[in-house]
């Protein structure tokens, strides 16, 4: 009796660990499926096309592409220095009674929701880019930012853990070598720690690239590529966000479906990136 | 100067550009966190908790069909979540271990983990939506399983792992089968370590936004049908704030409020968990 009981609870858990492979694979199946028509209709230029008109059933996916990598630029361009500037301060510098409340508030926010990033943005932020630059302050920069600060906490979170790791004896050595503390920063913890604090920065990038809710409120959801930083534009995830539910054709679906793959499959790549060159899996107690 | 007092001084800037740095980075974050509070305690009354919502310009218009709503979809998905993910983290951590089968799914898992979460809506969407021809509470609540899986997966995973293997051969050296010693000792070793998974799976699905879109989408009175569209704190909260009325934008900052302390409380129940376990 108990050996069938065995045997059963083995496959149990067997088939749905497999269940998950089969959950991953059958998403991009279906929205593989799902994009077919715009894929045959528009083929390879649905990607290098700059015009979008669902009225003119014309799907081009290029200002998306463009909004998706540029906001994500900026705001890992003005994420990552602020960060590192945490993480220093959070391992090496806070003084010890201030390290944990200040590193748990830090994990906390990297908690909050980000549908309150992008609130936070469209009340608080959007007005103090319309005075500075003109416009409605509705903008791929307004977007930058408002990203940047949402990914800070994470990315601050997971560079210090990175920090952190490195053995006091070797901080300890090179003190007694006379080394300043930016001595110590720069010759001993960063590069001890740079595997998992580029592998942090690139996870962070895949969650950015892929980030809806914080940027939909302030982006604007404009189809056009400007130079303009201070123009409203889209991006991937925008575009989805805002115009799923209005889709009214089968190809306006397609494309849509189109753009959830080509998002999937961009992601994945840079998580992939992270993981299997820089962030090695440590199993915790191994 | 001196090389020496050149890197004193290099070193004093360095530290003042960090301490610097530091402080705009948890300005900007304090600053988002007592917008949050400022705004929900001023916008929250009793009436949110009792009426639902109501056309602007109504005065006691509220949010309880958005937290029902909400409470029935992340409850569906914690129901169907958590068991599963438990059942698969188990399959890696105490059968399939370094096998290479256990290692793909691992990864698979922590790629999944990072993935765009409107990516799983629209897959819902093709998959429950669109046969249905109508958006669901169902929706909603099969996309918020896919994303915590993993999540849940992986912790189990992770927290199984911790359990030194001797109470295992202790167990098997009494002639225990193999799932006696992983429901009463390993899973019991492991207690607070997987509460502490599926609280923070829990509190990362509970503010998910973007795969409720067209999922579960929205209403604006109270249903506890979840074969038809349901209204959830986090798609109200994105309602309301971009329309143009006053009295939903503060309705919406009271949605913001009341979610972060739900996903905040669980954050810090479940650490406390976890330095209990730490401290034994």
């Amino acid at each position: 009796m108990s050996a069938i009981v065995d045997k059963f609870f083995f496959y149990l858990t067997r088939t749905i660990a497999l269940g998950i492979l089969l959950i991953v694979a059958w998403i991009f199946v279906e929205l593989f499926n799902n994009s077919l028509d715009s894929i045959q209709a528009f083929g390879f230029d649905f990607i290098t096309e700059d015009k979008w008109a669902p009225n003119l059933e014309k799907f081009g996916a290029l200002p998306a592409i463009y909004g998706s990598v540029i906001s994500t630029f900026l705001a890992m361009l003005l994420a990552i220095p602020l960060a590192i500037g945490v993480a220093i301060f959070l391992s090496e510098l806070a003084p010890a009674k201030l390290k944990t409340p200040f590193g748990v508030s830090i994990e906390l926010l990297a908690a909050i929701p980000s549908v309150i990033y992008g609130m936070w943005g469209l009340f608080y932020f959007v007005p103090i880019i319309r005075d500075a630059f003109g416009g409605v302050g509705i903008s791929m920069l307004t977007a930058g930012i408002v990203l940047s600060i949402m990914i800070l906490p994470f990315i601050a979170a997971v560079t210090r853990d990175a920090m952190n790791t490195t053995p006091d004896i070797l901080k300890e050595s090179a003190y007694a070598l006379g080394g300043t503390k930016w001595d110590v920063i720069k010759d001993i913890v960063i590069p001890y720690a740079k595997a998992g604090i580029i592998g942090s920065f690139i996870l962070a990038l895949g969650r950015a690239i892929g980030e809806t809710m914080a940027v939909t409120f302030v982006m604007g959801n404009v189809h056009r590529i400007s130079a303009d930083l201070t123009q409203p534009a889209t991006s991937i995830p925008v575009t989805l966000a805002n115009e799923f539910n209005e889709a009214d054709s089968g190809l306006y679906y397609s494309s849509l479906f189109e753009l959830s793959l080509l998002l999937l499959v961009i992601s994945f790549t840079i998580i992939s990136i992270a993981k299997f060159y820089f962030l090695r899996r440590k199993r915790i107690g191994a | 100067m001196t090389h020496t007092q050149k890197r004193i001084v290099v070193n004093k800037i360095i530290m003042v550009l960090s301490s610097l740095s530091a402080l705009v980075g948890l300005g900007f974050l304090f600053w988002i966190l007592g917008v949050l509070v400022l705004n929900g305690i001023d916008a929250l009354n009793w009436a949110i908790f009792t009426n639902e919502g109501a056309p602007p310009g109504y005065e006691d218009s509220g949010l309880k069909h958005a937290m029902i709503g909400q409470l029935y979809i992340v409850g569906v998905a914690t129901l169907f979540g958590v068991p599963l993910g438990i059942l698969a983290g188990t399959y890696l951590s105490e059968y399939g271990q370094k096998a290479k089968l256990a290692e793909i799914i691992r990864d698979i898992s922590d790629i999944m983990m990072s993935a765009p979460s409107i990516v799983i809506g629209a897959f819902v969407y093709a998959i429950i939506v669109a046969p249905m021809g109508h958006f669901s509470g169902w929706a909603g609540s099969v996309a918020l399983t896919i994303i915590m899986l993993p999540i849940i997966l992986r912790t189990t995973d992770d927290m199984l792992n911790l359990v030194p293997s001797t109470l295992r051969e202790a167990a098997f050296a009494l002639g225990a089968p193999k799932y006696k010693v992983i429901i009463q000792i390993v899973y019991r070793g492991a207690k607070a370590g997987i509460l502490t998974g599926v609280l923070l799976g829990v509190a990362r699905v509970a503010g998910e936004t973007a795969p409720l879109l067209f999922t579960s989408f929205n209403d604006n009175f109270l249903n506890t049908d979840m074969m038809e569209p349901m209204a959830s704190l986090t798609v109200t909260m994105y309602n309301y704030a971009t329309s143009p009325y006053e009295d939903w934008q503060k309705l919406g900052w009271a949605a913001a409020f009341i979610l972060s302390m739900f996903i905040l409380g669980l954050n810090i129940i479940g650490r406390i968990f976890l330095l209990k376990k730490r401290g034994k």
